[in-house]
């Protein structure tokens, strides 16, 4: 056994430093697509998105990242109209309402955002040192767990951030939903937030539980089974966007503007 | 390579897969597809010698309500007619247990033991929602207590019905849903459905392209094992181990986001080729050599663990004779002597321009064995992916993709995933799929899970579980 030992010391210190300090590996991700500053007025073909997730009105076009698979089709076919996101902790990696994941901002979504960061800060005040996470596969790929699970493993190591996951969701302050909200996973999923306690924080992971994703004309995510106050999107989301939005589900994360900053 | 039979009656099919599984082929898949008041039954057999794999079909009488079932004389299309009764309601007469399997379950096996009697017998019902990060479905443990002589498996919980999403889409939209099929193994059902596609439309892949799926298919099947020898190090609590081989995984996942942005190798495969060649993707060597030299030596050392290996050894046996009957696939197979290895007995993609041989016989059949058997396959992946980009070319203007415009057409298409063989049967009409049926080998192997608790007690589930090394999301679909 004392093998294990020199193994385990093998590498050194492989964990992240992030959020005390910037990770390039973060920082580098490639997230949903968004619409150039200088797009303008210009109008895109229709059926360009698989998941239809590309809006042409009045306001101009507009993504809706909460649909957006990632496939990369719109940047490769109209590089000057859409581009990638960067990075997988920045600025809306994790949104607080389902609106503010349309981008550029539709008018309303400051004051919808406002307001859930409040109802969530409220909840959360007693969580920062010590946050425990059940995790609940409502449909998805698998994907998205394999993700889930890296948060556990030596290079993010959320242990040193006070986070756990717990086996029992009476134990449980977050919920971690993946998949697009099967109907035979809907009466588990009710039954898991029903049995944890308040103040309690759901967070859907990806864009299958967040909009069903390319499966969206049938099953339409896990909003309609459990009220959903963090949506990360992704397909799947990297394992720093998932860690960012525990983070920012908790009020760990300073607010916007101070990234990279514990509080 | 696809040959398409159809025969008369069910009767005649059944006969003709009957002589053709003795004659040494594989039984593949059994689906069933509905129009108006007719029902066809698909059949797929690999076969042996020919380097394809074929189509038998058979309608039934039109408002036909039962057929003679298949299960008790070929015994793998068990679970294939319980989901042929699930969506068509036809009832396969003389089926040896036809309970629901992608629809609810009877609420009762949650309660009493249904399927063995005895004094002191209880159920554990253990899941869907499971302690730690897993994909839900539910396992109806029947126990006396330590032993388990009864194991249900109840998949319904996360089926999505992602089949019948791929009639209507084109080629192109057809290959992100293929991706989502299995997340894990996305570029293997990518792979899949491209070459059934190609197939239809006789196109050539580009070199280049070729050997770039070689070296994505490889980076998938070493993040799989690696999976798969972190679950088994966990399930011993050697947390060294489990740390180093989360580690050499997550290395194994930057490498593939390195090539192409993903780390599941996500809109990388395209109907005709690759998305987009990278200029030098020989770039990742150096770090591949890293990954192998540190993946080998750690799993040399915990093939040397005896605490570890005691708890492997014997546990979760499949039978050398069972899994040939079978056609149990991938590794789960291979570990139990029997091998039929899509890459090398029906090469594709750059597999033929390689030089990397078929892994050595196990025969053990037990976890161990089939760890064994991942281990030597990661080293064969390795190899794998060097050739490749050894005899990358390296010229200036590369070519990603073929042209391709299936014309109507109907056929089968094939790649091993780290799991095992995935099968996509699709059909095109007027340039979209008309039909697409998926089969992940999660799903044929998954049933085998029944037969492997021999001797074995509560203690062994979670290394037999992840010794299996299955994905729920493609086998509950």
């Amino acid at each position: 056994m004392s093998i294990w030992v020199l193994r385990g010391l093998r590498d050194g210190v492989v964990t992240t430093r992030w959020p005390r300090r910037p990770d390039e590996y973060a920082d580098s991700w490639r997230g949903p697509v968004t619409v150039r500053p200088d797009a303008g007025g210009t109008s895109v073909p229709e059926g360009l998105c698989p998941t239809g997730a590309i809006s042409d009105g009045d306001g101009g076009v507009h993504v809706d990242q909460g649909k957006c698979i990632l496939c990369g089709r719109c940047v490769a076919e109209r590089p000057d109209v859409f581009a990638w996101s960067a990075g997988a902790t920045g600025p809306g990696a994790a949104a607080l309402a389902r609106q503010a994941l349309v981008v550029p901002a539709v008018p309303e979504t400051d004051e919808a955002i406002a307001a859930a960061r409040a109802s969530l800060a409220r909840r959360t005040a007693a969580l920062r040192r010590s946050v425990h996470v059940r995790h609940v596969d409502a449909g998805s790929d698998g994907s998205a767990e394999w993700e889930i699970q890296a948060l556990l493993g030596p290079v993010y190591d959320i242990h040193r951030l006070g986070i756990f996951f717990t086996a029992s969701p009476r134990h449980a302050d977050v919920l971690l939903v993946t998949g697009a909200g099967t109907p035979g996973m809907a009466g588990p999923l009710r039954t898991t937030y029903e049995g944890m306690p308040d103040p309690k924080v759901v967070i859907a992971v990806g864009t299958d539980a967040i909009s069903g994703g390319l499966l969206g004309d049938r099953l339409t995510g896990v909003s309609a089974t459990v009220p959903v106050d963090v949506f990360v999107p992704g397909s799947p989301p990297s394992a720093f966007g998932i860690l960012n939005a525990l983070l920012t589900a908790t009020g760990k994360l300073a607010a916007p503007g101070t990234k990279g900053a514990l509080r | 390579m696809t040959a398409a039979v159809t025969e008369p009656s069910v009767a005649a099919l059944w006969e003709a897969l009957e002589s053709r599984v003795a004659r040494g082929d594989r039984f593949a898949g059994l689906f069933a597809a509905r129009s108006g008041d007719t029902v066809t039954l698909t059949a797929h057999v690999a076969a042996k010698d020919s380097r394809g794999i074929d189509i038998l079909e058979a309608p039934l009488p039109p408002g036909a309500a039962s057929y003679p079932s298949l299960s008790p004389r070929i015994g793998a299309a068990f679970w294939y007619e319980r989901v042929i009764h699930d969506q068509t309601g036809v009832v396969p007469e003389g089926h040896p247990r036809l309970a629901p399997l992608i629809r609810p379950g009877d609420p009762d096996e949650h309660v009493v033991p249904l399927h063995v009697a005895g004094y002191g017998l209880f159920t554990i019902p253990h899941g869907p929602v499971r302690s730690g990060v897993f994909e839900s479905m539910e396992y109806l443990v029947e126990t006396p207590g330590e032993a388990i002589p009864h194991l249900n498996m109840r998949i319904f919980y996360k089926h999505r019905g992602i089949a019948g999403q791929f009639a209507g889409l084109t080629p192109a939209d057809g290959v992100l849903l293929a991706e989502r099929v299995e997340g894990i193994a996305s570029i293997a059902h990518a792979l899949a459905f491209c070459h059934a596609l190609e197939e239809i439309a006789g196109c050539k892949v580009p070199r280049e392209a070729a050997l770039l799926r070689v070296v994505h298919a490889e980076l998938e099947r070493l993040a799989n094992h690696l999976d798969v020898a972190m679950r088994l190090s966990d399930a011993a609590g050697l947390a060294v181990a489990t740390a180093r081989f989360a580690l050499h995984k997550e290395r194994t996942l930057r490498l593939v986001s390195s090539l192409c942005g993903s780390r599941f190798g996500r809109s990388v495969v395209v109907p005709g080729g690759v998305a987009s060649v990278p200029q030098r993707p020989a770039e990742i060597l150096p770090a591949l050599g890293r990954l192998e030299k540190q993946v080998l030596a750690d799993a040399g050392v915990l093939m040397g663990t005896s605490s570890f290996l005691d708890r492997l050894r014997g546990t979760g046996p499949l039978l050398p004779e069972r899994a040939r009957e079978h056609g149990a696939l991938g590794p789960i197979g291979r570990a139990s002597g029997y091998s039929d290895d899509d890459r090398f007995a029906r090469p594709y993609d750059g597999y033929s321009l390689l030089a990397a041989e078929p892994i050595g016989e196990h025969t053990g059949g037990d976890a161990m064995a089939r760890l064994r058997v991942r281990f030597e396959e990661a080293e064969q992946s390795f190899r794998l992916i060097r050739e490749a980009l050894e005899i990358y070319p390296e010229r200036t203007r590369l070519t990603a993709r073929a042209r391709l415009e299936p014309p109507d057409g109907r056929a089968v298409g094939w790649a091993e995933a780290p799991q095992g063989e995935v099968l996509y049967d699709v059909a095109i009409e007027n340039g979209r799929v008309a039909r697409c049926q998926p089969r992940s080998a999660s799903f044929h192997n998954l049933v085998l899970m029944h037969e492997v608790f021999a001797g074995d007690i509560l203690t062994d589930f979670p290394f037999i579980e992840a010794s299996f090394g299955l994905s729920v999301a493609g086998a509950a679909l």
